[in-house]
């Protein structure tokens, strides 16, 4: 016998009222990763040795700062979720958890948009 | 929320390791599975700070460029690259999982040689083209 209500059961979300939602987007985003990863990883090291110029000219080409936008913003939502596990993982202490926990928000947020202006600067 | 602290010190999972838990081939890999997750998040940075420098010039740029050409520079980014090929290649075991292959403890230590070998070879294939193309 479960101790559940029916409406608890139905809607699905569990104690913390969020349901699949960080375990199926950690899955979405790991899996936009796959291509955009080794995408990056090959095309950067094809540009090992290039100078400045090459650089900014490959970064210029529409599909390729297009490309770089998503890499870098799916990695950072990636890791914003990874980390937050990790953090809600070891840290028992009540207020250094909440703080911890919106401090890494804030940082992946702040080097996601720097991320973008830079490459838009180059691309635009 | 979470309840208070604990009434007795019970030992927590990443105690337990050495005195308690038997070495596992399985476990060490999801160990490292969290350990290069956690440096990916830190080596984000590391990408972000390459792009921001191209924005900012040709000064700028060389001057970065000269760190990641340095012996450490370059000893960080074979680094980066294997954690990020290690994390992608046993993050696809996980996907598999999930959707409910290869839990089998025969399976899944053999599919972790396979994420293993193919983290080095992948390694290896980005730092050739890097090197001799």
């Amino acid at each position: 016998m479960s101790l559940r209500s029916p409406l608890s059961r139905a809607r699905g979300l569990g104690s913390a009222k969020d349901g699949v939602h960080h375990f199926w987007v950690q899955r979405v985003s790991a899996i936009a990763l796959i291509p955009l990863t080794l995408w990056f990883v090959f095309s950067v090291a094809n540009l090992a040795g290039g100078d400045y110029h090459a650089v900014r000219h490959w970064v210029s080409a529409p599909s390729v700062a297009i490309s770089l936008v998503l890499f870098i913003l799916t990695m950072l939502y990636h890791s914003a979720l990874g980390v937050q596990v990790v953090i809600e993982d070891y840290v028992h202490h009540e207020g250094l958890k909440l703080l911890s926990l919106m401090g890494q928000k804030f940082l992946h947020a702040i080097v996601a948009a720097a991320s973008v202006y830079a490459i838009l600067r180059v691309a635009l | 929320m979470t309840t208070k602290t604990p009434v007795d010190n019970r030992p927590l999972s990443p105690f337990m390791l050495g005195q308690y838990y038997r070495f596992q081939w399985t476990s060490l890999l999801s160990i490292i599975h969290r350990v290069t997750g956690v440096g990916l998040s830190v080596g984000t940075l590391l990408v972000a700070a390459w792009l921001i420098a191209l924005a900012m010039g040709p000064v700028v740029y060389a001057d970065f460029a000269k760190h990641l050409t340095a012996w450490y520079g370059q000893v960080l980014l074979f680094g980066w690259t294997w954690a990020l090929m290690y994390h992608l290649g046993n993050g696809i075991r996980h996907l598999f999982w999930d959707i409910g292959w290869g839990f089998d403890i025969k399976v899944a230590e053999k599919t972790g040689y396979a994420v293993v070998a193919a983290s080095l070879l992948l390694t290896a294939a980005a730092w050739a083209v890097a090197y001799f193309l």
